[in-house]
């Protein structure tokens, strides 16, 4: 139907735009690589500390980094769409009769692609360390990727359309992904936080996903966590998904 | 004010369309009540200072801003109630255009047909169509990043004509353009018209307005403050003027010329004396004629033509020269 085809439409444009410009898969893919060769080896002394959770330093660490792949991955997709406005695409596009809901999911599935492509990079870097997974952990896994794409892609593409400009988005996306980032659990898990702030990281979302994940690698899928992450994270995407969708329909260059 | 075309099919109507935008400290009314037709295959022409609100018009009527208040019927369509399909008859062509840079001219084209619901045969098809009309065969498969300006608005033209449209909006479509884009664009606009297309232009530019117009509506402060074709536009407000370089008395010409039934209003000016009458061809031998028969001496003349500045000027008490600086 017609939402299919305009998705599929603007997916391909945006796509074959991604194609052509490869490099921005290893931009996006070298600060959790950084992260999994330079700091990663710092965690298997402390794997030992209790309150570290169980499973060794590689296979805690790893899907809680696909986490941060997708957040930080995500976050910055705004900037495109800044530019676009300014050579006034959005414009011209919103005249058309397509769907303002596929300006808003050609996009986001292109960014989830790019994502799935660098999850799969680090996870085949993190083979060689020792990391070990069920095959059911990264299907659920990439399922959590592709949740969080979409959830901080639709917040970006919404930022982009309402500042429209690069200035004022800037700050605005770095100054919110790091503290959720380190109330998420990736570089460390809460387990070994004061109680003070784990009950803080409880109200990051993202921490719920993280601990999802942690759980599917390990094939712990009957775990409470997953369920919980899962819905957590696909609720806050469909209102994502659908707020950017709205604000497509709205944005004047 | 103006001539009803009669019998023509109207192709946008609107009626007090308004539309003000707010922010934290003040309300501004971009677009302050206003009522305009436009009838099918005419270039139709809004002309005004930048900020007049003119591009806030075009995006009320192609359905990318709301309106505040009002209503509109654009190709047979409540804009407000059915803008899906007021969208699926027009093309709009923005100030900015709306070409990728890291696309080719060819691919935008096809990409574009495909969003009407054409299929991917028939869109390369009108896409190889229009790179011929629109002589950008030469960089039609190269990044619209290396096109000149002149064919990026061509390419931009294009995109907005790619599905037949019955109504297109350019707004400002030859800003930036040298000379002899400008001239080509014109052409394609009129080539437009001719083939039944209706086109809504906006611009700033007097003689644009002049050249291509079959009707045009005077925007200042977002509201209509003249409309009718160019020539009655300025046939209503001036009328031709003879300037006469007297080298007798100044003041017996006036006398005589003043109370002369072709002559609308007369005044002198140190020595030449300023005559505005309805049709110059006819007029200015006739002021010669009387001048040699009372025997006052003259030793310039001329005349000129009345334009759309004097048109604004009159209307709005500042001149579209001076109010823009673009």
């Amino acid at each position: 139907m017609k939402l299919a085809r305009d998705t599929g439409l603007v997916f391909q444009r945006y796509f074959s735009l991604f194609i052509h410009n490869p490099a921005w898969v290893a931009v996006g893919v070298l600060q959790p690589a950084l992260y999994l060769l330079l700091f990663a080896p710092l965690l298997k002394s402390i794997a030992r500390v209790p309150g570290f959770p169980a499973g060794g330093a590689y296979n805690v660490f790893v899907p809680g980094l696909l986490i941060q792949l997708g957040l930080f991955g995500a976050a910055g997709v705004g900037f495109s769409l800044i530019s676009e406005l300014r050579l006034g695409i959005v414009e011209r596009l919103r005249v058309t009769p397509v769907s303002r809901l596929s300006l808003l999911l050609g996009r986001a599935l292109r960014d989830v692609l790019t994502l799935f492509v660098q999850a799969l990079i680090l996870v085949a870097l993190a083979l060689p360390f020792g990391l070990s997974f069920k095959p059911v952990g990264i299907l659920i896994g990439l399922g959590l990727v592709a949740l969080i794409g979409l959830l901080v892609a639709s917040i970006s593409y919404a930022l982009a359309l309402a500042l429209k400009d690069e200035n004022s988005f800037a700050p605005i996306i770095f100054t919110a992904s790091l503290p959720l980032l380190l109330l998420s659990g990736v570089l460390l898990p809460m387990s070994l936080a004061p109680s003070w702030l784990r009950t803080i990281s409880t109200l990051n979302p993202f921490s719920h996903a993280v601990s999802a994940n942690r759980a599917v690698f390990l094939g712990h899928l009957a775990n409470p966590n997953v369920l919980q992450g899962v819905i957590i994270m696909g609720v806050l995407a469909a209102f994502a998904v659908w707020f950017a969708a709205r604000s497509f329909g709205r944005a004047i260059s | 004010m103006s001539e009803q075309p009669s019998g023509r099919e109207k192709v946008i109507s609107v009626h007090g369309l308004r539309r003000v935008f707010k922010s934290r400290k003040s309300s501004v009314e971009a677009v302050a009540g206003i009522d305009l037709e436009v009838y099918a295959a005419e270039i139709f022409g809004f002309l005004g200072p930048n900020g007049a609100g003119k591009t806030t018009t075009l995006r009320m009527l192609a359905t990318l801003l709301p309106p505040t208040s009002g209503d509109a019927t654009v190709v047979g369509q409540d804009l407000l109630r059915h803008p899906g399909e007021v969208r699926r008859r027009i093309g709009y062509v923005g100030q900015r255009g709306g070409a990728d840079l890291e696309i080719t001219g060819r691919h935008e084209l096809v990409f574009e047909a495909r969003l009407y619901g054409i299929s991917r045969a028939e869109a390369r098809a009108r896409a190889a169509e229009l790179i011929v009309t629109l002589e950008l065969e030469s960089c039609a498969d190269r990044k619209v990043s290396t096109y000149s300006g002149g064919q990026r608005r061509r390419l931009d033209v294009g995109v907005g004509l790619v599905h037949k449209p019955q109504l297109l909006f350019l707004d400002e479509p030859t800003t930036g353009l040298d000379p002899q884009s400008r001239a080509r664009m014109w052409d394609e606009v009129r080539k437009l018209r001719d083939e039944g297309t209706t086109v809504f232009i906006t611009t700033h530019y007097l003689e644009e307005a002049d050249a291509l117009c079959n009707r045009l509506a005077i925007i200042d402060h977002g509201k209509i403050v003249a409309e009718g074709t160019p020539n009655e536009l300025k046939r209503a407000v001036a009328g031709d003027l003879v300037t006469v370089g007297v080298t007798g008395d100044v003041d017996a010409a006036l006398r005589l010329l003043k109370p002369q039934p072709f002559v609308r209003e007369a005044s002198v000016e140190g020595s030449e004396l300023r005559l505005y009458v309805d049709h110059g061809e006819t007029a200015t031998p006739n002021i010669l004629r009387l001048l040699d028969t009372a025997g006052l001496g003259l030793a310039t003349v001329a005349l000129s033509r009345p334009s759309l500045d004097d048109v604004f000027l009159r209307s709005t008490g500042r001149s579209l020269r001076e109010s823009d600086s673009a």
